[in-house]
């Protein structure tokens, strides 16, 4: 029986606080964890099918032109090998997320360096890249494929852009102002584990395993792209080693593993190499940005222009939304907001966590450190000065705001000194210390979901949605839920997860899976629990349940008198969605050393503050802002990908030469959960914290580097190059 | 990957000879070879295991120096107490390199036989004189940051990666080699890398079949031993710039000052001038920059790696600045 809720209203009744289990919210460790650590959680890769060919992507070494010949029969000569692939349906870059149809398909034309042109399948994996390697390709090329997003002629993205008021007489008439340009760098989504997939037929049902983030949308782009039913495909996607939106859409190895297993009876893996990963999934666009910033003698924004320019392929939807949380963060009358699309000849663009906020809050937030410092206001005072009451250009409402108390809360316990602020105040031999804040806001996204709970005879429970859990802990809140709802330790909760035979949740991405999986749950128990209150003759809201037990004494298996309960949830955000701007916010603090001679960042300590709803598990939760903050450091300090300035091709593709921060370079980080209750957000009350924690946080690690020794850096990452050049001596 | 033949070498003849061939290599730790082999950067058909042959021991030497045996690996070297109370400067610059897990597998002799780790190198579809003869260098007017700028040449621009060999650069070790007639020879460390020149696929001075079996350390000397790598973040980076030195000082002078430099070429780094500009002389900003005058007489950058021009100065200055303070 489907239970359907679609959320037009605030939800202020906090039912999840009135239940008497007590496991949501709580430190709970990962349910899954044990499984992960001792090797025995499968992965897509790792499924033992019999009989398994090996297929290896072959990569176009043009950047864009025409495949004219593939010379076969001399590869398909060489040892093992079994078929050289070159489908017109094999697909040549990945879906962008939510498209929920075939990406762009035909590999014969090629449209950046790293393209797949083909798949060669042999017995082993060895035989397969070797045979890749020596597959002989023919091209036509067109030169001069623009690579470099500052030599084309922008396109102007209209549905971002914002006119009100007058910014340039805001900008004139200003006591204060700033007008700066900002460059980030592109960024790859770096997940551990690299995409693979396994393909499997049977007659004309095919069944992939594979790691997805979101298999309710990939399941629909796989049966576009093959012209297949949707009902005779089965995707599997149980553990996913990390996406951060690499994963969103389908990517090239799942169709081809698809196509292949169908061309050989047989089923095929293909695994990309992490080098493969790095340049034909999906990369984070570089962008440059320009921050207008205008304020009266009191440090009021008067004026808010941000402009950014990022890139993608020709074709592609995505353009990294920069401005997204620009748009409501800080009151200004006078407003100005473009975003610009570059179209180059380079790997797709697409979502890396926080597509958005991740690059567009740090030069934000790094333009009014230097905004604070022309007023001579503290940069926290700044903030809270310029907290709107209501979105400023829509004039909506919030659907809660905890960017004052994240701000206030981050200062206390961080030991923010707010009296004047110098550069080259602290020197600990060769190093100049200082600290710096930003704020952080991310968006709220949430999304239609279904999700099935059998509350069985015996009185334990089973979730079971298509949902995934790529790291984040939704098995282990999904488990919570149901046992808050159903008055069950969570080890009496199974989580079935991520298989496409499950009712259709809203997958993982935009920080939306634990708000929309959530709800669909609770909505199911909320119904289960109805039935219960009618089998005691009482109204739902009277029912207790604890420990597999009724207050009334009664155990959950005495109630429901040998029988299961199923309840399919179906969670719909409703006008909700339009009534509200909803976002996560909070705050970041930090403290570097930069050496005095070399310009080396080290971040000695840093603490964020996040305010985004109820929080489900506050161990998990932790961990994503923990996550989120490392990604900071990274984005602040090292992350850069590289581009040949001739070809365009991906010239840094791996974890040696990509630089994400490794533990040392994150000494002490900590987070502060601000709890609270976002009524529109979600029924659960919860908002997204996959993203927040990295979006800002740059900022505050590029603060504090001109606290520390007076350099002021436009250019992201901050290395030790850049950090020289901009030291005074 | 490619497949070859691989042998389990019982001893250091049987291993001179299977390498003596063309298309065959001698693999010990793998760290390096094994990445370049998955990316056919390195294609031979054979591979001479000499894990096992000896040469892994850590022994005194008759006139006080240490012999570090070549099959030894990176981790046993950087904790042997004898390496970390006489020869500070060789641990320090190990355990700066790479990750514990590469350091526990990598063995002294392969990391002074590493490759460079240039994007252009390790991509089989770009041009790369050094893996492809003739091809051209992709790094020049390419992504050129971690390139050379110290005896670079036309024709490669790659530098060196390591930072053990810059230690041992500094310390004046000898490299042992045992040829495949079973012959055997030595070479100064400072003398086994090549530059570039007309040969940039020609990175050591090791001929056919010839296999290192040891490194010797001089006695040791007083005085204090740095090693200074700068680098984008903590660990597993390679140098942009780095420094070792053997610095002792007395009575506000330098009268030693043996000093090697990474990331800069494709070799370590030593000019025996900087030495003698410094010996006789006080720690001022006036000495420092006479010695890095000297060492970047001839510098060139590419662009992406000027930087490294104003960095190597700054560094050396900060080595010496520190070094002075630590031996007054």
């Amino acid at each position: 029986m489907s239970v359907f809720l679609k959320q037009d209203e605030p939800d202020t009744s906090n039912r999840l606080d009135g239940m008497k289990q007590g496991v949501i919210g709580k430190a709970i460790p990962r349910v899954e964890g044990l499984a992960k650590v001792t090797g025995t959680a499968p992965y897509a890769a790792e499924y033992p099918i019999e009989n398994c060919a090996e297929g290896v992507l072959v990569l176009s070494t043009i950047t864009r032109g025409e495949v004219t010949a593939i010379h076969k029969d001399a590869t398909l000569a060489m040892p093992g090998v079994l078929a050289v692939i070159d489908d017109p349906l094999l697909i040549t870059r990945a879906a962008q997320g939510t498209a929920n149809e075939a990406p762009a398909q035909g590999p014969k034309t090629v449209c950046y360096w790293g393209q797949p042109v083909a798949v060669v399948v042999a017995e082993t994996f060895e035989q397969a890249r070797d045979a890749a390697r020596h597959l002989e390709i023919e091209y036509r090329e067109d030169s001069g494929a623009p690579v470099d997003p500052q030599a084309v002629e922008p396109e102007e993205q209209e549905d971002d852009t914002v006119h009100q008021g007058d910014l340039a007489r805001a900008m004139a008439d200003a006591a204060h102002s700033v007008d700066l340009t900002y460059t980030t760098r592109g960024h790859a989504s770096a997940a551990m584990e690299p995409h693979a997939s396994i393909a499997e037929w049977d007659g004309d049902k095919l069944t992939v395993y594979a790691s997805l983030q979101m298999p309710n949308y990939n399941i629909t782009e796989l049966a576009d792209t093959l012209d297949m039913d949707e009902d005779n495909i089965r995707l599997i996607a149980r553990f996913v080693g990390g996406g951060f939106g690499s994963k969103l859409g389908i990517s090239e190895e799942v169709v081809a593993a698809a196509i292949a297993a169908r061309e050989l009876g047989r089923p095929v893996r293909v695994v990309m190499t992490r080098q493969d990963v790095f340049k034909c999934v999906m990369h984070r666009s570089e962008t440059s940005q320009r921050l207008r910033l205008a304020a009266d003698a009191d440090g009021k924004l008067t004026g808010f222009g941000h402009y950014a320019l990022a890139a993608n392929l020709p074709g592609e939807a995505f353009i990294e939304p920069v401005l997204q949380s620009s748009h409501f963060l800080y009151a200004a009358e006078n407003r100005e907001l473009r975003l610009d699309a570059a179209r180059i000849h380079r790997m797709t663009a697409g979502s890396v966590r926080a597509p958005g906020e991740a690059v567009g809050m740090p030069t934000l937030e790094a333009a009014l450190d230097i905004l604070a410092e022309k007023a001579g206001i503290d940069p926290v005072e700044l903030r809270l000065k310029n907290i709107p009451d209501k979105d400023p250009e829509t004039g909506k409402p919030f659907s809660s705001h905890k960017l004052e108390e994240c701000l206030r809360q981050g200062a206390e316990a961080f030991g923010w000194d707010s009296g004047p602020r110098k550069p080259r105040q602290t020197r600990d031999g060769e190093w100049w210390i200082g600290t710096g804040m930003a704020s952080a806001a991310r968006v709220h996204n949430v999304a239609e979901a279904r999700a099935r709970v059998i509350l069985k005879a015996d009185g334990t429970a089973v979730v079971e949605t298509d949902m995934t859990d790529i790291g984040t802990g939704t098995y282990t809140i999904l488990a919570q839920l149901a046992g808050e709802m159903l008055g069950l330790d969570t080890a009496k909760v199974l989580v079935d997860l991520g298989d496409t035979r499950n009712p259709r949740g809203p997958g993982s991405g935009g920080s939306w899976g634990a708000a929309s999986a959530g709800s669909a749950v609770y909505v199911a128990c909320k119904a289960i629990r109805e039935e219960l209150a009618d089998t005691l003759g009482i109204e739902e809201a009277e029912l207790e349940l604890v420990d597999g037990k009724a207050s009334s004494g009664q155990t959950l298996a005495d109630l429901l008198g040998g029988k299961d309960i199923t309840r399919e949830g179906h969670y719909k955000p409703g006008d909700i969605k339009d009534d509200f701007t909803a976002s996560g916010f909070g705050a970041f603090f930090a403290q570097v050393r930069v050496n005095r001679f070399t310009g080396e960042t080290r971040v000695d300590r840093m603490l964020g503050a996040f305010g985004f709803g109820r929080v489900l598990n506050h161990k998990t939760a932790r961990s994503q802002c923990i996550g989120g903050i490392t990604w900071s450091i990274g984005l602040a300090l090292t992350e850069a990908l590289e581009f040949d300035p001739r070809d365009g091709h991906l010239v840094n593709c791996d974890l040696a030469e990509y630089h994400v921060p490794v533990h040392r370079d994150v000494p002490d980080v900590d987070a502060i959960l601000v709890e609270e209750r976002d009524p529109a957000a979600s029924p659960i009350q919860a908002k997204g914290i996959g993203e927040l924690g990295m979006c800002g946080g740059a900022a505050a690690i590029t603060n504090a580097i001109y606290n520390a020794c007076g350099a002021r850096l436009f250019d992201f990452p901050m290395t030790p190059d850049r950090v020289l050049a901009a030291m005074p001596d | 990957m490619k497949p070859f033949a691989y042998t389990k070498a019982r001893t250091v003849r049987d291993a001179s000879q299977i390498v003596a061939a063309d298309d065959a290599m001698a693999i010990a730790g793998g760290t390096n070879l094994l990445d370049l082999m998955k990316l056919q950067v390195e294609t031979p058909d054979q591979l001479a295991d000499i894990g096992r042959i000896g040469f892994a021991g850590i022994e005194d030497t008759a006139d006080g120096g240490l012999l570090i045996g070549a099959l030894a690996t990176n981790t046993e070297t950087a904790v042997h107490p004898r390496v970390r109370a006489d020869y500070p400067v060789l641990a320090r610059a190990i355990l700066s390199g790479a990750t514990q897990q590469l350091r526990n597998k990598a063995t002294n002799g392969g990391n002074l036989c590493q490759r460079t780790r240039c994007f252009y190198f390790t991509k089989p579809d770009q041009p790369c004189n050094k893996r492809d003869p003739g091809s051209g260098c992709g790094a020049i007017d390419g992504i050129a940051k971690l390139h050379g700028i110290l005896g670079t040449s036309d024709q490669c621009i790659a530098t060196y990666p390591g930072d053990m060999a810059v230690a041992l650069s500094a310390l004046d070790a000898t490299v042992h080699i045992a040829g495949a007639d079973g012959s055997e020879r030595s070479v100064p460390v400072r003398d086994f890398h090549c530059l570039p020149g007309d040969t940039p696929w020609r990175e050591n001075v090791l001929e056919a079949g010839e296999i290192i079996t040891g490194i010797a350390l001089p006695p040791p000397v007083g005085g204090t031993q740095i090693y200074r790598k700068v680098r984008e973040r903590s660990s597993y980076a390679f140098a942009l710039v780095s420094v070792a030195a053997l610095i002792e000082m007395k009575d506000g002078v330098f009268t030693r000052a043996d000093l090697a430099f990474g990331g800069l070429a494709h070799k370590p780094w030593h000019d025996p001038r900087i030495g003698e500009a410094l010996i006789g002389q006080p720690a001022t900003g006036e000495t420092f920059d006479r010695a890095a005058d000297i060492l970047l007489e001839d510098a060139r950058g590419y662009g992406e790696n000027d930087f490294k021009i104003p960095l190597a100065r700054r560094t050396l200055h900060a080595v010496l600045e520190h070094a002075a303070e630590t031996a007054s």
